[in-house]
């Protein structure tokens, strides 16, 4: 099933690659992967979906502690967590597909962040599921680029993933 | 307080850090670390003749002696050589520090002369990697090094330093930390309690269990509990190739090596087992032959300073994650608190099969081989003779093929650091340097590389280095003219069709080739001269021996997993199967 790892790792050379080499080396899959550094400065967070099963989590898991750069790992998928996935989506734009295209983009909650003479780009985030959704509903409209961050995630009250 | 360049700090740390001999090889990034290297005493420096003996060395000397194993290499090609002696330190769990030179920072990724980027290309074979960037860095990072390489599951750490951060004019207050504490790095020592006491209750009410023991109770220093444990449950003990001298090798309750060129009664029984006690091991393929018929039968008590090692291969009924020393003298004190002992009907029973196994295809009872006929000597014989000259008390290192199954299986160890080989990764070329390594750390004792043909050729360089540092090992060459083990399973799985294991009369004289680096070579090709020419090799306390002994060049490591099966399905011999 689809699992999304929340790490907090030292803000180090290197760290990133130690992960992402881990990943390739052992043969387990990375569906996205979001890393910047957090309030601390010291310490980056790294967002990671993959599709495992209960066994090869744990292994993940387990070999993610085994590195000396990481800090913390949880899985956000054990309990409740918001998800968001940022997109940047470029499209040709003009004529009557101008207004269909906006109308579209208002059903969604996106913005129109770029305005060409025949192309917007729009901004949209949420859930993955929706941000596909909305690819579809652009139908017919030519889409030139789309460029997503990958899943950020979050665990809902008060717990914090800290150091 | 003092002030040092970071070559000197480097150095300093390093002694500070308790090395006292440093395995490498100069060039021109680690020149200023070598100059400071030259205006002191305190670190003795061995210069060997390729980088992968200096890190096979320091890894035969970490094993001997428990303490990390230091090596120093330049930029480049320097630090790729060390590779696979890096690799081959991560496999086995052996804790090492290597030092590489690099260019300076603002050549870095300018594909400068003699550049590697270090810490990827070892990122995957290492515990842990840094690149110092500033010469105030220099002991505090040494120090870590040393704490991560050698603490929780040892392993082997790169540290790359740039040749600006070493510059001798730039000097700067010297500091080694007194504590180290890294926030993410805190491994565990002991183990939980509630763990040990289930565990405590399945071995109380075992009826069939075997201790399945491996290189974790040599590194966590865990034999004499492990004994202690043995003897109080008197349970019978089987040690993988890593933990080979973690249980005494003559004991009773020793059953032999298991795995895939493990004993009969070692194999049958883990199969048989209804409890296994795996202490220090990580349930690797060589072991286990097809994993979902390992021991089917068997609750599974696993015990591994590493928790990424349980339940990796083979799920554990019963995790403890904690050092075997501690978890094991726990488990003792508990057994010995509650003043109970496995049924002991039970258990002669189970004796008596392990007994009665022995006795059918027993290694050391009913030998897996046949006799030397005539003038021929068996491979095995030769073992059995350098275990009978030695009284079983030499070091022996190894390096990889038939010769170490052999040495593993007719060499009874019967202390801990007796054995060295490369178990993990299958490195060739390990067992001379390696062997180096552990007469470094006992000087006057017996150490003999136990080696063939092929793989002695693999480093065979460091003859000389032998030569130089006063380093009197023993090369027990059994020179079956042919990359035997390749040679076996052609022989097994691809109908004799013998591809590239001849060498066509090319191989050297070894005995006049050991003669030209200044040593003594003996050639031993008549079973009757075995014995004598063997004496002769320890005779020499002194020199560098190099034997060639002409082995029998049809025969095969047995017994042999059958493989897809179980660990109870075995080849005994070239025609007869479990």
């Amino acid at each position: 099933m689809r699992r999304i790892l929340s790490v907090l790792l030292e803000n180090e050379p290197g760290a990133l690659s130690r992960v992402v080499g881990l990943f390739s080396q052992r043969g387990y899959n990375i569906d996205s992967l979001t890393v910047a550094p957090t309030e601390d400065a010291t310490l980056s967070r790294m967002t990671l979906t993959t599709q495992s099963d209960d066994l090869t989590i744990e292994k993940i898991t387990k070999q993610l502690h085994k590195l000396i750069d990481v800090v913390k790992v949880t899985d956000l998928t054990d309990g409740l967590h918001i998800e968001r996935e940022l997109m940047l989506v470029k499209v040709k734009a003009s004529g009557d597909a101008r207004a269909e295209v906006k109308r579209v983009v208002d059903i969604f909650r996106g913005q129109i962040i770029d305005v060409g003479s025949a192309s917007y780009v729009i901004q949209l985030a949420g859930v993955s599921a929706k941000l596909d959704a909305f690819i579809e509903a652009l139908g017919e409209t030519a889409v030139l680029e789309v460029v997503r961050s990958g899943v950020s995630g979050i665990m809902r009250g008060e717990r914090a993933l800290r150091a | 307080m003092e002030l040092l360049s970071g070559g000197e700090a480097t150095i300093r740390a390093l002694r500070d850090s308790g090395v006292r001999y440093l395995w490498g090889y100069p060039g021109g990034a680690a020149l200023h670390i070598y100059d400071a290297l030259f205006r002191q005493d305190d670190v003795k420096h061995i210069l060997m003749r390729h980088e992968q003996g200096a890190t096979h060395a320091a890894d035969g000397y970490a094993r001997a002696t428990g303490e990390v194993g230091a090596v120093l290499v330049t930029s480049g090609p320097g630090a790729t050589n060390a590779i696979t002696g890096i690799a081959t330190a991560y496999m086995d769990s052996i804790p090492l520090v290597v030092i590489s030179g690099q260019v300076p920072q603002e050549k870095i990724g300018g594909d400068a002369f003699q550049e590697t980027d270090m810490i990827g290309v070892s990122r995957p074979i290492v515990k842990h990697s840094f690149m110092i960037r500033r010469a105030e860095d220099v002991a505090e990072t040494i120090a870590k090094a040393f704490y991560i390489a050698r603490s929780g599951r040892p392993g082997p750490v790169v540290v790359d330093i740039p040749k600006d951060v070493t510059d001798p004019n730039y000097k700067v207050p010297y500091r080694y930390p007194d504590k180290i504490r890294i926030r993410s790095y805190q491994p565990s020592t002991k183990g939980h309690s509630g763990q040990i006491r289930r565990a405590v209750k399945v071995l109380l009410e075992a009826r069939r269990p075997v201790i399945y023991a491996g290189g974790g109770i040599i590194l966590g220093n865990a034999a004499d509990q492990l004994t202690r444990l043995a003897r109080q449950l008197n349970f019978p003990v089987t040690n993988t190739l890593m933990g080979l001298g973690g249980y005494p090798g003559s004991d009773r309750q020793f059953v032999g090596m298991l795995g895939m060129h493990g004993t009969f009664e070692a194999n049958t029984a883990m199969h048989h087992a209804d409890v296994i006690l795996a202490v220090g091991v990580r349930f690797d393929d060589r072991v286990t032959n097809t994993p979902d018929r390992f021991c089917p039968g068997a609750q599974i008590i696993h015990i591994d300073v590493d928790p990424s090692s349980i339940s990796k291969n083979v799920p554990a009924d019963i995790p403890i994650v904690g050092a075997c020393d501690a978890v094991l003298d726990e488990m003792i004190e508990q057994i010995e608190t509650a003043g109970e002992r496995p049924d002991p009907a039970a258990l002669a029973e189970w004796w008596q099969q392990i007994d009665e196994w022995r006795r059918r295809h027993g290694l050391y009872t009913a030998p897996r081989h046949e006799p030397s006929v005539g003038t021929l000597i068996k491979p095995q014989d030769a073992v059995r003779a350098l275990y009978k000259v030695t009284a079983g008390k030499a070091y022996i290192t190894s390096d990889v093929g038939q010769h170490q199954m052999f040495a593993a299986q007719y060499y009874l160890f019967d202390k801990p650091r007796q054995w060295f080989n490369s178990g993990g990764l299958g490195t060739m070329g390990y067992g001379l340097p390696a062997a180096m390594g552990v007469q470094m750390a006992f000087p006057g004792a017996d150490v003999a590389c136990v080696t063939g043909e092929g793989s002695i050729q693999m480093c065979i360089q460091e003859l000389s280095a032998c030569t130089q540092h006063q380093l009197p090992v023993k090369i027990i060459n059994l020179n079956n003219q042919a990359l035997g083990m390749v040679k076996q399973w052609q022989d097994m799985q691809y109908g004799s069709r013998y591809s590239q294991i001849l060498y066509e009369d090319s191989l050297p004289d070894f005995v006049k080739l050991a003669e030209a680096y200044g040593h003594v070579g003996l050639r031993v090709e008549h079973i009757d001269e075995l014995e004598d020419k063997l004496r002769e090799c320890f005779s020499y306390k002194d020199r560098v021996v190099f034997v060639d002994i002409q082995v029998d060049p049809h025969e095969h490591v047995y017994p042999m997993h059958v493989s897809p099966g179980s660990m109870r399905d075995l080849w005994l011999s070239k025609t007869e199967r479990t």
